[in-house]
């Protein structure tokens, strides 16, 4: 059957069981979007390329698919960059495709011509630039494959005008090895005796934990990482990209650890003698200070990524592969010995979170606390709600307050730590999961830099709803010029009134609510989540000199970990 | 990456573990040796020396023999993270012991008639050639293990060197010696 390089292309990713794909046109891709029209393919037309970025990162984080973008060549493709790089940190998958001038134009400075395999070489897991319409489909097989397996990534594929107008002769790789990868083989089989060897120290260790991180999710394992649990008694710690993964609310659960982790989530790892880490990298922020992180910890390390072992902390015992595989296989290896003995253990870590809970101050007057609207918030959510976060205090406060008992509930920019994030990535949850009701908590100055991305939401009729923590300033900024500048704030004042966030929600066709003091918080969040056919934006008025604590500062071991003031003074 | 400025004296390569050989074999694709460069970069690894052509197998695959400074990061890391490159099949590596290495050198110096004999002595004592005749100079090309390669360009530097170029080194792994009978180990 002969095709055209367009039609092949998009008959490449209905092969692939693409369902959506977020995008926007332009000259170079033109011919790409002619078949859509035909297409099952839903294609969602955004306002910015990094909106459909996102989105698609937002639908990949929920439903575990691979996310898909489309976009043109030049500044559509320099518009996702951030996006992938994103994604990349956070090893989400994403197939972007992005148009290129035409193969014989390559290299002239034509007109909307950039490099993007060039520029996107060290934040894509790999990328191809197609020179022939007959190597489409393999390319798109060989895309896809790379993008969700292994530690799953974003790949991105540059495709000339000139090859989209072709014509071949139509074909899909039958096997693997017809998709010419000669040096990708992702090992998934962790090693038995480095299992049976895991294993014997869970069952000797006194004050094990399991340090549980976003590969977890993305091996869906979160049923095996239960079963380990709950066989050992071990504590378990859920990084910030891995919350949901085991349920705050199950008494094994010490939440979230990290540079605003809790006292004693934080804590447990620094005093642990087993540190059990499944799909976590030892990033910066859970580590704090590397040379004195868990000082008394003998470490096993599983991941899928051989890289990641040995990278920041040098393993007892390393294990490369599937974390689902491996942590199954801990269970089975432990047999049916009788689990160890942690009382001790858990009178300590109970002492701790009796003596440092999370905790903020109660306010006084009509001033309304960021964290009492997320608990709100929370409160009043539907079962199985998708939170969703961009990046700063709002986004830690979410972490910490919300309780998540689901996996793939959860969605942030962990490791790029991209504001802006949160509003394209509801859409984008949104669509992945219409039957879950969506909630981006957002910060004023994240809201600002992709809000336009609800025009797209209203237009498509994809109803999300945004808690904008409105105050008035870049919070995470200020906290830090507060508390190591000396309280000389620089270029981080917003203004609670400029945007009015109210009038601009409903000009882009939301309803936009304002709640400005804690009477005004029920009620707003009630109505929001009453409506259903368009996306709400709630501006939240909150206390701009809330800080997030505990906080350990940055470059700072985790024993140096500070709590509220008003927590300070009590024994350690 | 270390470059060596025209003309100047070579700086020994960094002696004993601080340099490891990695010989890498890639996809001959476009823009592949840009994504190892890349990742170097990127990684903060140093490059000492690099170099690249195809292999015998129908051309699909390439080698690159890197030597790298494995003071700048763990030898462990830096072949993890270029195995994840997907461009790249295999890669071995050697510390210098278990390596048979070798470079090549082209320079031209000054050689007017009065230190002309001269050159040419030097280069046959080192069992290099002359390559290219000039009316005050002479090119000359080396062949051989790195430490003779420094030794010669060192010697060169007196008369002096108009421009010079090294390959950088190439490498395979030693092969095991046969034992010979009667010959205990």
């Amino acid at each position: 059957m002969k095709l055209t390089g367009a039609q092949a292309l998009i008959k490449s990713l209905e092969m692939q069981q693409v369902e959506v794909m977020f995008g926007l046109p332009g000259g170079a891709i033109l011919p790409v979007y002619d078949p859509i029209l035909t297409s099952s393919i839903r294609h969602v037309l955004v306002r910015h390329e990094q909106g459909a970025g996102h989105m698609a990162e937002g639908y990949a984080m929920v439903t575990g698919r691979p996310g898909v973008a489309m976009v043109t060549s030049g500044p559509g493709a320099t518009n996702i960059v951030t996006p992938l790089s994103n994604a990349y940190m956070d090893s989400t998958p994403l197939v972007v495709v992005s148009g290129q001038v035409a193969t014989g134009a390559i290299g002239t400075d034509a007109f909307q011509e950039c490099d993007i395999t060039g520029v996107t070489m060290g934040i894509t897991k790999h990328n191809w630039l197609i020179k022939s319409a007959e190597d489409i489909p393999r390319t798109v097989a060989a895309a896809f494959h790379v993008a969700t397996t292994g530690r799953p990534g974003p790949v991105l594929i540059d495709v000339p005008k000139d090859v989209s107008n072709a014509t071949m002769e139509w074909y899909w790789p039958e096997s693997e090895h017809d998709l010419d990868l000669p040096g990708y083989h992702p090992v998934t089989e962790g090693d038995p005796a480095a299992i049976r060897r895991a294993a014997e120290l869970l069952a000797a260790a006194e004050r094990p934990v399991l340090y549980v991180g976003g590969g977890v999710l993305k091996a869906r394992a979160a049923e095996a990482v239960r079963a380990l649990a709950e066989r050992t008694g071990a504590p378990v710690v859920t990084t910030l990209m891995a919350r949901g993964a085991f349920p705050d609310s199950h008494p094994l659960c010490l939440g979230m650890p990290g540079m605003h982790g809790n006292y004693t989530a934080v804590t447990a790892m620094q005093r642990c003698d087993l540190l059990v880490s499944l799909g976590a990298r030892f990033d910066d922020r859970v580590t704090g200070k590397v040379d004195a992180f868990a000082p008394e910890a003998t470490v096993v390390h599983v991941d899928i990524d051989p890289a990641e072992i040995g990278k920041v902390r040098r393993p007892e015992v390393g294990i490369v592969g599937d974390c689902r595989q491996v942590t199954e296989g801990l269970v089975a290896a432990l047999g049916d010995a009788a689990p160890p003995d942690l009382g001790a253990w858990w009178d300590q870590l109970r002492a701790w979170q009796e003596e440092y809970p999370l905790y903020y101050e109660e306010a006084e007057g009509g001033a309304l606390r960021p964290q009492a609207v997320v608990e709100a918030l929370r409160d009043a959510a539907p079962p199985g709600t998708v939170v969703v976060a961009g990046v700063g205090q709002h986004q830690m406060w979410a972490s910490q307050w919300w309780r998540f008992d689901e996996p793939y509930t959860w969605v942030n920019s962990g490791g790029a730590g991209t504001m802006g994030f949160a509003v394209p990535a509801a859409v984008g949850a949104k669509v992945g999961r219409p039957d879950r009701t969506v909630w981006a908590i957002d910060g004023d100055g994240c809201f600002q830099m992709t809000a336009q991305e609800l025009v797209t939401a209203a237009a498509e009729r994809i109803p999300v709803k945004v808690a904008i923590l409105n105050n008035a300033y870049l919070g995470m900024v200020r906290q830090w010029q507060e508390m190591f500048y000396g309280e000389r704030y620089s270029e981080v004042y917003l203004s609670p009134d400029l945007p009015d966030y109210v009038l601009w929600a409903e000009a882009m066709g939301c309803v936009g609510i304002r709640a400005e003091s804690p009477e005004d918080v029920g009620p707003a969040i009630e109505k929001a989540n009453a409506i259903d056919d368009r996306p709400v934006v709630v501006d939240f008025r909150t206390d701009a000199f809330e800080k997030v604590f505990p906080m350990v500062p940055a470059g700072a071991p985790n024993d140096d970990i500070v709590v509220h003031p008003d927590q300070q003074g009590g024994p350690r | 990456m270390t470059v060596l400025p025209l003309g100047a004296a070579a700086t020994a390569p960094p002696a004993g573990p601080r340099h490891h050989i990695l010989s890498v074999l890639v996809e001959n694709k476009a823009g592949v040796l840009a994504r190892v460069a890349g990742l170097f970069s990127r990684r903060g690894f140093n490059i000492y020396s690099l170099a690249v052509a195809p292999t015998d197998e129908g051309e699909r695959l390439s080698r690159i023999t890197i030597v790298v400074d494995v003071e700048s990061a763990p030898l462990e890391q830096v072949v993890a993270q270029l195995d994840k490159l997907v461009n790249v099949v295999t890669i071995s590596h050697m510390a210098p012991a278990e390596a048979v290495e070798r470079e090549l050198l082209l320079a031209t110096v000054e050689a007017g008639e009065d230190r002309r004999s001269q050159v040419i002595q030097l280069v046959g004592v080192f069992g290099g050639e002359v390559v290219s005749v000039g009316h005050d100079r002479l090119t000359v090309m080396l062949a051989g293990r790195p430490e003779k390669i420094d030794d010669f360009e060192g010697l060169l530097e007196a008369y002096p060197v108009v421009e010079l170029q090294r390959t950088g080194r190439v490498a395979l792994p030693k092969l095991e010696r046969p034992s010979a009978p009667g010959r205990g180990r």
